[in-house]
């Protein structure tokens, strides 16, 4: 049953895992993915061919230590790499698709698909619950609706709920979408198209968020790519940058999908839930916090990110909270940011000694 | 395996005879198993001390950065935050103590932040380096500049430390806030407790850090 109301009859979650889970089942971690990442955290993408995307996080000796802790990443309700969504089929005809009648999700909804999936894994408490953007959202939905079950929560630049600005630039990436003839009214799998054009502008768009103004000049500043003086023939090659994400991105992920979860995210507002008070969210919580964000973060900035912080200390939380000093912008949470990498793995090890896991 | 290779390969633990004194008397304070919060806990030293010895549950606020990425990269419970503005959000009772050491003489608000102190905890354990110490009153008199010491070792004009105050003007105020002094101690800088420790007076003189265990009267 999912938080709008319809009940969806069959749920898939599609998972990957890594390490091995204990005798005591007491070393599972759960990270959840960002709005367009999916369950290959830490492995070849099998649509891209690219590495995982944290596999500088996730792994053998690494913040996350595979030898240690066993390792779940799902992708999330309404995603489309395998978890039921806009691209799976609706009922029993397998050429019939949900495209846009798959009915809303939220926040909330993931997060309850993910603790049915983590049940079936025979895990009935998380060591810990970890993500970034949106991921951030899911840790602390997590750390609300099932406190018992969360140990270790990292939320990471990540946000109370969705401010004007992010539903906003949102707002952006599917009209665009929704301006493409291709996309066909959503029905676009029906004529084997996509609509490439629109999902690629609101990649860009979004891109653009991820990234600081300082990380963006350091990139690319002014300097051109071809030599002709055509107006629109030779570009910068900022705007080359952007179309090959835009383009890149369309190969791996379905327009419907990025119209269910950018509206999940804006629907996110986890007090709403509690009269208004974040506090409330965490009342009694015994779980330990590590709240991290990063300076040039303007997506999601430490604001925000610190008012989670400070709900929690109103709830009398353990909490730690960290701002990394980083110029890379919201997405330097992906990215080689060695402080991030060693305060996450402090933060997971001095865990570890509370929860009395072996080294 | 060699000696260096096997002191590389084991984390280094605490130990606390390189505490630094106040932190180490601040420790024998503190009955064991309770919640603490350590306003100002640098790195944590004083948290992880007491976590290791005193099954503590002990959590820090520190306002450099650095040393709590440092802190957090060691598993410790410590939050980026300001005394003078992150102490409002706490619930009532929250610890058994706070600790304020050597960061009074620092914060914006002193009173406000003392205030704090006992709404969120129980008790207050709050350290300071005395400037009624003979050593500063002398140069003050002698030299008629302000004092340069090791405790006050930097000029006037960038100093940190914009509110110092004396042992007996912290007794003072204790009294008008209303705050009953549980215990207090004088010591130098060696960490001797000379025999004028029962006479104010004479410890404002002859002290040169003090530390105070307040709770509301």
């Amino acid at each position: 049953m999912l938080d709008c109301g319809t009940e969806l009859a069959r749920v898939q979650i599609a998972y990957r895992t890594y390490g091995t889970l204990n005798a005591a089942r007491s070393n599972a971690i759960l990270i959840c993915h960002a709005l367009t990442g999916d369950q290959y955290v830490a492995e070849t993408h099998p649509v891209t061919g690219k590495g995982g995307w944290w596999d500088m996080v996730v792994g053998p000796g690494l913040p996350i230590d595979t030898d240690r802790y066993f390792v779940i990443c799902s992708n999330v309700l309404g995603g489309c790499m395998g978890s039921t969504g806009a691209r799976t089929p609706k009922g029993d005809n397998p050429g019939e698709l949900w495209g846009t009648d798959f009915p809303p999700v939220t926040i909330r909804d993931m997060v309850r698909a993910q603790k049915r999936m983590v049940e079936q894994l025979g895990i009935t408490r998380l060591f810990a619950v970890i993500g970034g953007s949106m991921g951030g959202m899911q840790v602390l939905q997590w750390a609300a609706s099932y406190p018992e079950a969360v140990f270790a929560a990292v939320p990471i630049a990540t946000a109370p709920y969705h401010s004007a600005q992010n539903i906003a630039f949102n707002e952006v990436g599917r009209q665009s979408i929704f301006a493409d003839a291709d996309w066909e009214q959503g029905r676009y799998w029906q004529s084997g198209k996509i609509p490439a054009r629109g999902l690629s502008v609101a990649r860009m768009v979004a891109h653009i968020t991820y990234l600081s103004e300082e990380a963006l000049t350091r990139k690319f500043g002014r300097r051109m790519r071809g030599a002709s003086l055509a107006v629109f023939n030779d570009i910068f090659e900022v705007e080359s940058y952007l179309r090959h994400q835009g383009s890149t991105f369309v190969r791996r992920f379905d327009a419907n999908s990025y119209l269910t979860i950018t509206r999940a995210c804006d629907w996110f507002d986890l007090a709403s839930d509690y009269d208004g008070a974040l506090s409330a969210a965490f009342a009694g919580t015994r779980t330990r916090f590590c709240v991290i964000s990063f300076t040039s973060d303007w997506l999601y900035p430490t604001s925000g990110n610190r008012a989670i912080a400070r709900a929690l200390n109103g709830a009398g939380a353990n909490v730690s909270f960290v701002e990394i000093a980083s110029d890379k912008g919201h997405d330097a949470f992906l990215l080689d940011e060695p402080d991030f990498h060693r305060a996450l793995g402090g933060f997971l090890k001095g865990c570890a000694d509370h929860a009395g896991l072996a080294p | 395996m060699n000696d260096i290779a096997r002191t590389a390969a084991e984390p280094v633990r605490y130990v606390a005879k390189n505490m630094r004194l106040d932190l180490r008397l601040i420790a024998e304070m503190i009955a064991p198993g309770a919640r603490v919060l350590d306003i100002g806990c640098g790195d944590g030293t004083l948290i992880e001390y007491l976590y290791r010895t005193h099954g503590c549950d002990a959590r820090g606020i520190e306002i450099d950065m650095a040393e709590v990425t440092r802190a957090v990269a060691h598993g410790l419970p410590v939050m980026h935050g300001d005394a003078d503005t992150d102490l409002a959000q706490y619930p009532d009772d929250a610890f058994d103590y706070v600790v304020l050491s050597r960061t009074l003489q620092a914060v914006e608000r002193p009173r406000e932040v003392l205030r704090q102190m006992l709404r969120i905890g129980r008790h207050a354990l709050v350290s300071f380096p005395n400037f009624g110490h003979w050593e500063l009153r002398w140069k003050l008199l002698w030299t008629g500049r302000m004092p340069n010491t090791t405790v006050w070792g930097r000029p006037w004009y960038e100093t940190p430390n914009i509110h110092p105050c004396t042992i007996q003007d912290f007794f003072d105020l204790a009294a008008q806030e209303g705050y009953e002094v549980e215990k207090w101690l004088a010591v130098d800088e060696g960490g001797q407790r000379s025999p004028w420790r029962r006479f104010p007076g004479l410890a404002n003189l002859f002290g040169e850090q003090a530390l105070f265990q307040l709770r509301k009267a």
